[in-house]
């Protein structure tokens, strides 16, 4: 201890100091309302003066700029977004999960831990980067492979999106792997289980939770993603009827439409009531995988 | 755990099956090795197109790439030239970010490990952190415009793009925090105590210290992320083009707090899909250089993290 503790004007300041901490530790929960608050704020005249919910959510039609009558109807949005996330979560689902089980039982340690820098430098690829190769390098990949007249579209934009989400998915998957007691497992082996029997009878339905939560937290970047499904899955608002399909996503939607929008006008509100709708989204999403986790937690007491 | 040998056990005991694997041993030791191929296989296939695409990328842009095309501006109508305006404005965004995140979040950190006692205020508080981190992106932009250009009338500026980076940030820097101080045994705060001192003090002298280079690996990950960023940024301060000079000091300080700026994510965003008759080697060299910086910045978090690690003596 090379410091001298209490000088009076450490004490004086002690208050001050704890009380911005405590402001600060306090301070997500105000940024979470905050975010919430101003995007609402902004898109609430519309919502409440003009919007009819009934055709926001019914109408497939998306056209905000017509002179003659403007129609708001993000169901075709709405489509668009589920139809993407929805191939990278069958996609990177059951390949975030087989990887967190491979990595965490199957795999030498040392090539565990390199397997994991990997994973993580995966995860750190920005997502204009992913959208970048969606657009330039899977592109022509797309056309080569299905005949498709366009490269940027569902298949494409899916791809992409499992790619990022996977190590998501993995990360998370292998702590709540990680997180079963080792007493369960040597239990298991010394009944004679072989590894794949330890996996499949004990450390699955041990894990459960926290893998669904692993697959929740993929899902819930895949529809939040912007930048990456506004550049690799072209610019169709329709509801697709295949695979090779572009559509337009609810993110990619206000990124592309923000810009043009006359600040203040019908439109411009149109896009922060998507706006709302997609936090709304989202809260879903991560409470619920919060809940998830947090019930095993209560129920196992190790 | 070790490689476990299957031990056969069988109903009837004789000398020629006991040491031996019988039917359903062979059966399982099978399905073991097929399951281990498969996940085995499933992992590879995550990591094959990561090394893949960085060769295509690395490969397409190698032409492009000298030092020029970092200190050169963008010419032609951003058709060819550099990318030093856009780097410049990307370190401007970082800074400020970081700046405006990393007090915040490490004192929000030292709150939820040191402060925090086991109730529901905690709960909503981790709660808030997890739903923070996992807001859309492009919300984030949403609050920046409403919160920061038009409440509190920044305007489209630096300023704005930066503090809106740093809420979306903020996360990162708050969990590795946490982390860092919760790696801190117990007993050192608990001597630091029994000495009479305060709770910020036993932080201040102990706690800290001991953690720092924790925290500096969680505010490394914070700058790799913001870099990255394009979204937020979008209609809060990036814009497609700004005449910056080449040469001298003010090459080096282009822009105001108050200016619009250009950004390497956002330029490439706009070099690849919005502008016409761009070359190849311009793209794809943007795009190295953005992968680069992000990656390299990670590599120097991950490096810190395992020195930390051989490093620790409790």
């Amino acid at each position: 201890m090379r410091q001298r503790f209490s000088t009076r004007l450490g004490l004086l300041a002690e208050p001050i100091i704890e009380w911005t901490i405590r402001l600060c530790g306090w301070s997500a929960i105000f940024f979470v309302f905050a975010i919430f608050f101003f995007v609402f704020r902004e898109g609430a005249p519309f919502l409440f003066g003009k919007l009819d919910l009934t055709e926001f959510f019914t109408s497939v039609n998306w056209r905000p700029d017509s002179r003659i009558r403007p129609q708001y109807g993000v169901l075709a949005l709405i489509a668009g977004t589920m139809s993407v996330t929805l191939l990278a979560a069958v996609l990177s689902v059951p390949a975030g999960l087989g990887a967190a089980v491979f990595v965490s039982e199957f795999c030498p340690r040392r090539v565990r831990e390199s397997l994991k820098i990997v994973i993580e430098l995966l995860a750190a690829i920005p997502s204009v980067v992913w959208g970048f190769i969606g657009y330039m390098v899977l592109n022509p990949l797309v056309i080569w492979a299905t005949g498709a007249p366009i490269g940027i579209n569902i298949l494409n934009g899916g791809v992409i999106l499992a790619l990022m989400s996977v190590p998501i998915i993995m990360s998370v998957g292998e702590d709540a792997l990680r997180a079963v007691p080792d007493t369960y497992r040597e239990a298991a082996i010394a009944l004679g289980a072989s590894r794949w029997q330890l996996v499949y009878k004990v450390l699955l339905p041990a894990a459960k939770n926290g893998l669904l939560a692993a697959a929740l937290l993929g899902i819930g970047r895949s529809v939040g993603e912007t930048m990456a499904v506004l550049m690799a899955t072209g610019h169709a608002v329709q509801i697709p009827s295949s695979l090779l399909d572009p559509v337009r996503t609810l993110t990619a939607t206000i990124a592309s439409e923000l810009g043009e929008a006359v600040e203040g006008g019908d439109h411009y509100q149109a896009l922060f009531v998507i706006g709302t709708l997609l936090m709304l989204m989202s809260l879903v999403v991560n409470v619920t995988a919060d809940l998830v986790v947090k019930g095993i937690r209560g129920k196992q007491n190790v | 755990m070790s490689n476990t040998v299957a031990v056969p056990v069988t109903g009837t005991i004789d000398t020629v099956s006991r040491f031996t694997a019988g039917a359903v041993e062979k059966r399982k030791l099978l399905v073991e090795r097929v399951a281990a191929c498969i996940l085995g296989i499933a992992t590879i296939g995550m990591v094959l197109p990561l090394i893949g695409i960085l060769t295509v990328l690395v490969a397409k842009a190698w032409p492009a790439l000298s030092w020029s095309f970092l200190t050169q501006n963008p010419q032609n109508y951003m058709t060819a030239g550099g990318i030093w305006a856009p780097l410049v404005g990307t370190f401007y965004l970082v800074f400020i970010s970081l700046a405006v995140a990393a007090p915040i979040g490490v004192l929000a950190g030292v709150y939820m490990n040191e402060y925090a006692g086991d109730n529901w205020g905690t709960r909503i508080v981790n709660m808030a952190v997890v739903n923070l981190a996992g807001v859309p992106s492009i919300v984030h932009a949403l609050f920046g415009v409403g919160a920061f250009v038009l409440f509190a009338g920044m305007g489209r500026s630096v300023l704005a793009a930066g503090c809106t980076l740093a809420i979306m940030t903020l996360p990162v820097i708050i969990t590795s925090t946490r982390e860092a101080l919760s790696a801190v045994p117990k007993s050192f705060r608990e001597a630091c105590w029994n000495m009479g001192a305060s709770r910020w003090q036993t932080i201040r002298t102990i706690v800290l210290p001991n953690a720092i280079s924790g925290i500096l690996t969680g505010v490394i990950l914070q700058v790799s992320r913001a870099a990255g960023e394009t979204a937020p940024i979008l209609f809060t301060g990036a814009v497609y083009y700004v005449a910056v000079p080449e040469q001298g000091l003010a090459s080096y300080l282009p822009y105001g707090l108050w200016d619009r700026c250009m950004a390497l994510s956002y330029h490439l965003f706009t070099i690849s899909t919005q502008v016409t008759g761009v070359t190849e080697g311009v793209q794809y060299g943007t795009a190295v250089v953005l992968i680069g910086l992000v990656i390299s910045v990670n590599i120097l978090s991950i490096g810190f993290r395992v020195y930390l690690r051989a490093r620790k003596r409790w």
